[in-house]
């Protein structure tokens, strides 16, 4: 029991990884905080893909002529090139919007940025009811 | 010529936009770049419908892309079911690129345009290729094309209003972990089954019952479906999405962005797995169910209470995507067909909304809330007259493309006796009157603050007429989208039932 448990220690990383990199992306209130751990959720997936296409005493899958060579599955290392390249993408993407914001709000604070929305809302509400007033008199 | 055309049709519907994309980013015009982009929405849409014709005579279209057989290679599986979507979307593509011409100078600055058009579409590049494929990982990729897209297109509001920004971050933080989700899903069944592609799953998950890995293979890709499709409660990232997105992009992604991932939900449930099973059954009843009516109530409400109009229909798509799932979930033929049916209707009816609220929002040139509404129904008479239509097809009245999915959808659950989920859905459509009332009451009935002379502009209400006018042709002629909703659901749940 002991020694199957230990035995997948690699799903355990992968369980642990994805567990804090969840936890940043609720958890913390800063932008770029949310960006790290958004970052470590999908690393964790792209380790668990990998445990999932290795065998144990599997060679790299290079045909050779030797009988009976285990080869280990090169899909998900294929099918995971494509994840980091999407991965890398959406982290560009977050990055220069976490830019953007903090040039326009001055914060990357989660509480901030939506207090001054919230202002903001409710600025938009009340200033057309009061040209309403105005026009209607 | 027009032989390999219609060989290489399924590719064909997807590269059209995506190369273009890569074209018009080249381009400095701003006329040229929408000429580009319209034109390749518009032969993108010829081919959906060159499609629907090859569907209806070899009712499943397969296709190897890059000639590699398929269990192995990627596929494309153009069938009677994923043709709907594919329409849809290429059909309001089509109509908001129209309507985007004089939008899109008026929010964006010139130099970004082509960029914009460029993302606009790899969006819509991304959504039909998420339709089209057939392989589960290549399904993924396609969701993140088109929600980097998406999310992009909504940060461009910014230049308007700096909310936008935080749209788009929620949208991209959200949306990237529930695709996440989705792969860890895929991974799983991967895992377990060893293939990739969907039809192939589907045969080898028979065998697998009660495995847990496949439990939780399903339950990841399933939350991370939802998410994208914004069921409720992971529908946070929508109304801000939508209200702070410039205008063309609120009514693209509206009309066109959660069907697609309702298609691919649809397909999870009823395609790669079997609705006969138990794992299916309580899925559906306990899980899908419930949320789809609390999504039906609260997305009414929260409209209710909105006082920002482009929210306050963002808040409504909540509530509507609510009933499409909650038609999945009853699971019978009559209402997944039901729910098809509401998802094109519904693509029509918020895609018109949408239109019709950013072009007051384009003449007034301010956000559009409840206050400012006040008197504008007079001064844009036709912007006005759709407006209108559009919120009583919203509501469900007879003639309209809303009463037909209603109907069906009541019908279908009275007929799965399911007569309290019948009046569920009639008290929260009578819900929605309120919210669509008081729209019309600031347009009409109250006095104009000052007298606004508005001239309206054909570019503009041109789509936004059709679009009216296919709200009321498919209201009196549902024909087609019922024929074709009732073929989908026969191929999706037809088999096991």
């Amino acid at each position: 029991m002991i020694s199957s448990t230990i035995g997948i220690w690699n799903y355990w990383i992968v369980f642990l990884l994805m567990m804090i990199g969840l936890f940043l992306v609720i958890g913390r209130k800063n932008f770029l905080k949310k960006i790290v751990g958004l970052t470590i959720f999908q690393t964790s997936v792209f380790l668990l893909y990998i445990t999932f296409g290795k065998i144990k005493g599997g060679t790299p899958p290079i045909l050779n002529n030797a009988i009976e060579t285990v080869y280990s599955n090169p899909l998900p290392h294929v099918l995971i090139l494509t994840a980091i390249v999407v991965g890398v993408a959406t982290t560009a993407l977050g990055l220069s919007l976490v830019l953007r914001i903090n040039s326009e709000y001055g914060s990357i604070e989660e509480d901030e940025i939506s207090a001054q929305d919230l202002v903001d809302y409710h600025d938009q509400i009340e200033t057309s009811k009061k040209i309403d007033t105005k026009f209607i008199q | 010529m027009t032989d390999i055309v219609i060989k290489n049709l399924p590719i064909l519907v997807v590269l059209c936009p995506l190369m273009m994309s890569l074209i018009v980013v080249l381009i400095p015009n701003i006329f040229l770049s929408w000429l580009l982009t319209f034109a390749s929405t518009f032969v993108a849409f010829i081919f959906s419908i060159l499609l629907y014709q090859e569907v209806q005579i070899h009712s499943t279209i397969s296709y190897a892309l890059g000639n590699w057989a398929p269990p192995l290679g990627i596929e494309y599986v153009i069938d009677k079911v994923s043709i709907f979507p594919i329409i849809i979307i290429t059909l309001i593509g089509f109509l908001t690129t129209i309507f985007s011409s004089k939008m899109m100078p008026d929010e964006i600055n010139e130099t970004s345009i082509s960029k914009v058009y460029s993302l606009w579409l790899l969006a819509i590049a991304g959504l039909i290729g998420l339709v089209t494929t057939g392989d589960a990982f290549n399904l993924f990729v396609f969701l993140e094309i088109s929600s980097l897209a998406s999310v992009a297109l909504v940060a461009m509001g910014a230049q308007k209003d700096k909310q936008a920004l935080v749209a788009a971050y929620n949208y991209l933080i959200i949306g990237a972990v529930g695709a996440t989700l989705y792969v860890i899903g895929v991974g799983l069944l991967y895992g377990i089954t060893g293939t990739l592609n969907m039809a192939d799953l589907s045969e080898r998950v028979v065998d697998l019952k009660n495995n847990k890995a496949l439990i939780a293979g399903f339950g990841f890709m399933i939350v991370g479906i939802m998410v994208k499709a914004a069921v409720f409660p992971m529908h946070i990232w929508l109304p801000r999405a939508y209200a702070y997105a410039p205008s063309a992009v609120s009514v693209l992604l509206a009309a066109t962005a959660t069907k697609a991932s309702l298609y691919i939900l649809a397909r999870i449930l009823f395609s790669v797995f079997d609705i006969g099973d138990n794992l299916i059954i309580n899925t559906l009843s306990y899980i899908i169910l419930p949320l789809s009516i609390i999504a039906m109530f609260a997305g009414t409400i929260m409209a209710v209470y909105e006082k920002d109009i482009k929210r306050l229909l963002a808040h409504s798509s909540v509530a509507q995507i609510g009933y499409i799932t909650l038609a999945f979930a009853i699971g019978t033929k009559a209402s997944v067909a039901a729910g098809f049916i509401h998802m094109f209707n519904h693509a029509l009816i918020k895609g018109a909304l949408f239109m019709a609220i950013t072009s007051i929002s384009f003449y007034i040139q301010k956000r559009v809330t409840l206050s400012n509404l006040s008197g504008l129904g007079r001064a844009m008479p036709i912007t006005f007259f759709c407006f209108v239509i559009c919120s009583l097809s919203l509501a469900g009245l007879p003639l309209t493309a809303g009463f037909i999915s209603k109907l069906y959808l009541i019908k279908a659950s009275i007929s799965a006796d399911g007569l309290w989920i019948a009046i569920l859905i009639l008290f929260s459509s009578a819900l929605s009157v309120i919210y669509l009332w008081k729209m019309i009451e600031a347009l009409w009935l109250q006095q104009p603050r000052k007298e606004i002379i508005i001239k309206e502009n054909p570019t503009i209400y041109i789509s936004l007429l059709i679009i009216t006018f296919l709200n009321i042709y498919f209201g009196l002629d549902a024909s087609f989208v019922v024929d074709s909703s009732t073929e989908a659901a026969e191929k999706l749940v037809g088999v096991s039932k």
